[in-house]
């Protein structure tokens, strides 16, 4: 038993090792630092016309804010088309955007509520641009960060284009762990952009030509995670999908645990189901990193994980119960309030060395992923908070996610923001 | 048709088994050392025996208050348990160089105990032994809930010397210790004064059967907490 879950754990070690050598070697390979200050530095070839569909659904409270970044881009007013979509908000939503009824720039609709693939849908049919962007109403935009997406499109090839997304704020520990994350988003982004192996368009602020509906069709439902959906049906169909990491997004991030499990409950279990529904993109040569590396490890990583949280449980709690049986036996004795150092009791085993390398390659991807998305480095409060705990945390999700998807029961967009 | 970059794929394995293969080779590095460490002391331990059992050779020579038997094999005897238990708990049981060195150990307990034996008979000091035998076979239910027991003992008597002994070890000096004390093999087993006891015995158990007025007086410790 002990022997077969060590074998486990050092197996898991190797994949998770395997994972992070191939994001790094990837990443020094495109070395997209050299790139950062040129491409920062010069201006879009073309300024294409550009719709941006702001779904909101109870965004009564960041609805304006959003709005009022995205009036504060830099690009052509007569080139920019802002379509907000009210999906039939329960709270003040329709009345906070009447504010902007008469900006030009600005069109809104109402309709009722039918989840946020319809609201996107409906808002694609009131379109003609060339390229066509979403941005969910809790999230906030730089002022060149359009510019920098439009950068992007100057290559022919690319048929979408995702940001650097960036928490709005980090006010308590849940919210520094989600900083952190978000770094290394960053980092992996960028580096599945360079192994066109990108499979999600997130809602904050991805772009897509036009084309790419009309090849492709409208969003699906898709598990209520329908920008995971239409990235792998780009991959699918061979559509390019780059990323802009100069082009700076930020979000609201879950501010308690309880959201925070909701959210990620939902995109793992519409990562889990899609990853069903699409199942035949797994190890098939003809979808290239994709298929062969970045779709399984992202899948094993999920089972990786509650293999290992599994493992520290089962183990805090053999510890526990032999605390427990001592004090029975013996009663309670007091501590020994001795300290002396002896390296001989320093737990020195393999997987204890292969732990610390990949914590130390994990800080260096969050550090990366710091740097490419412009964010200081000075005080690194939150990659300390996110090493320490996120892998509490979640295990927990995940394991919730596997039992309802095992279940098929689903989580819903307009629950999570209730 | 996408590309695929074999070679990248590979290259990546290769580092990975390198930094896999480093790891393993680290760690095995520092367990020699470990196992070197607790070599050194069982080598330490047998020249002390040595040195005790050369002057109560010459005992007649000396008075009983030059054997300082409080200060030779107590500590190096305790350090050797603790840091043995933790190897093992590092490498396994099974490890070939832990067995090794736990049937050193074990043996540096016998003869310990001998060595008590003599000097306690011609310096009429009155020590109260204590044999445990435990196993690690899972075979034992009780075996964690005695070894907390010995070391609360331990702790409250100092005096005492108890000395654990793995039932299955191979070791023909610790088979004979076992037929001479008649132990069955259903375990845990103590033997104290002479006595043997079967199965789980609390602290109170053990009290009532110890000479606790010559605790007061008895001399020197060795531990074992080897389960």
């Amino acid at each position: 038993m002990g022997e077969a879950i060590s074998i486990g754990v050092h197996v898991c070690l190797f994949i998770t090792l395997y994972f992070e050598v191939f994001l790094l070697i990837s990443f020094l390979e495109a070395n997209p630092l050299s790139k950062l200050k040129e491409t920062k530095a010069r201006e879009p070839k073309r300024f294409p016309t550009v719709a941006i569909l702001v779904p909101c659904y109870n965004e009564e409270r960041t609805v304006e804010k959003t709005l009022l970044s995205l009036l504060a881009l830099e690009y052509p007013k007569d080139k920019m088309k802002i379509i907000v979509i009210d999906d039939g908000s329960t709270d003040a939503t329709w009345q906070v955007l009447q504010n902007f009824r008469s900006n030009p720039q600005i069109e809104l609709y109402h309709k009722e509520n039918g989840g946020k693939h319809t609201a996107l849908n409906f808002g694609l049919t009131k379109t003609q641009a060339h390229l066509i962007g979403c941005l969910d109403a809790d999230s906030f935009v730089a002022p060149d960060a359009l510019r920098e997406i439009v950068k992007s499109f100057e290559n022919p090839e690319v048929m979408a284009v995702t940001p650097a997304i960036q928490p709005t704020t980090a006010r308590n520990i849940v919210q520094l762990i989600q900083k952190a994350e978000y770094s290394l988003s960053v980092f992996i982004r960028r580096t599945f952009a360079h192994l066109n192996g990108i499979f999600i368009t997130p809602g904050p602020f991805s772009f897509f030509r036009r084309e790419v509906f009309e090849k492709l069709g409208n969003y699906r439902a898709a598990h209520n995670t329908e920008d995971l959906e239409f990235g792998l049906r780009m991959q699918t169909n061979h559509l390019k999908i780059d990323n802009a990491p100069t082009a700076h997004v930020f979000t609201n991030t879950p501010p308690t645990v309880r959201a925070l499990f909701k959210q990620r409950l939902r995109w793992t279990y519409g990562y889990l189901k899609n990853s069903m529904d699409y199942r035949f993109l797994f190890f098939r040569r003809e979808y290239g990193n994709l298929g062969m590396f970045v779709l399984p490890i992202a899948t094993t990583a999920i089972f990786t994980a509650l293999y290992f949280f599994a493992v520290l449980f089962y183990s805090i709690i053999t510890f526990i119960i032999a605390k427990i049986v001592e004090i029975q036996t013996v009663g309670v004795q007091a501590p020994d309030v001795g300290f002396n150092f002896d390296w001989f009791y320093i737990n020195t085993s393999t997987s204890i060395f292969l732990i610390l390398s990949i914590v130390t390659i994990t800080v260096t991807l969050t550090v990366l992923g710091k740097r490419l998305s412009d964010q200081s480095l000075r005080n690194p409060i939150d990659i300390v908070v996110y090493m320490a705990l996120y892998g509490f945390l979640a295990p927990w999700w995940l394991a919730r996610a596997v039992y309802n998807a095992a279940r098929s029961k689903e989580s819903s967009w307009t629950a999570e923001r209730q | 048709m996408r590309t695929l970059d074999w070679k990248k794929y590979l290259f990546v394995l290769i580092i990975t088994t390198l930094v896999f293969f480093t790891a393993l080779f680290m760690s095995d590095k520092i367990n020699e050392q470990r196992f070197a460490e607790l070599q050194d002391i069982e080598n330490r331990i047998a020249t002390d025996i040595v040195s005790l059992e050369t002057q109560f050779d010459l005992l007649e020579e000396l008075s009983c208050t030059d054997i300082d038997e409080k200060t030779v094999l107590s500590k190096e005897l305790d350090s050797l348990a603790q840091r043995l238990a933790f190897t093992e708990g590092q490498v396994g049981a099974d490890n070939p160089e832990v067995v090794r060195l736990k049937r050193s150990y074990t043996l540096l307990q016998i003869k310990d105990y001998l060595l008590m034996k003599k000097v306690s008979e011609k310096c009429s000091l009155d020590p109260i032994f204590i044999f445990y035998f435990y196993s690690n076979e899972g075979n034992c239910e009780n075996c964690d809930r005695e070894g907390h027991v010995l070391t609360f003992m331990r702790e409250k008597y100092p005096q005492l010397r108890v000395y654990s002994f793995d039932y299955n070890l191979d070791l023909s000096a610790l088979d004979t210790l076992i037929t001479i004390s008649d132990v069955r093999n259903e375990l845990p087993a103590l033997v104290i004064q002479g006595n043997t006891y079967y199965g789980f015995q609390s602290v109170e158990a053990i009290e009532n059967v110890l000479p606790l007025e010559s605790l007061q007086t008895a001399t020197s410790t060795a531990r074992g907490d080897l389960n």
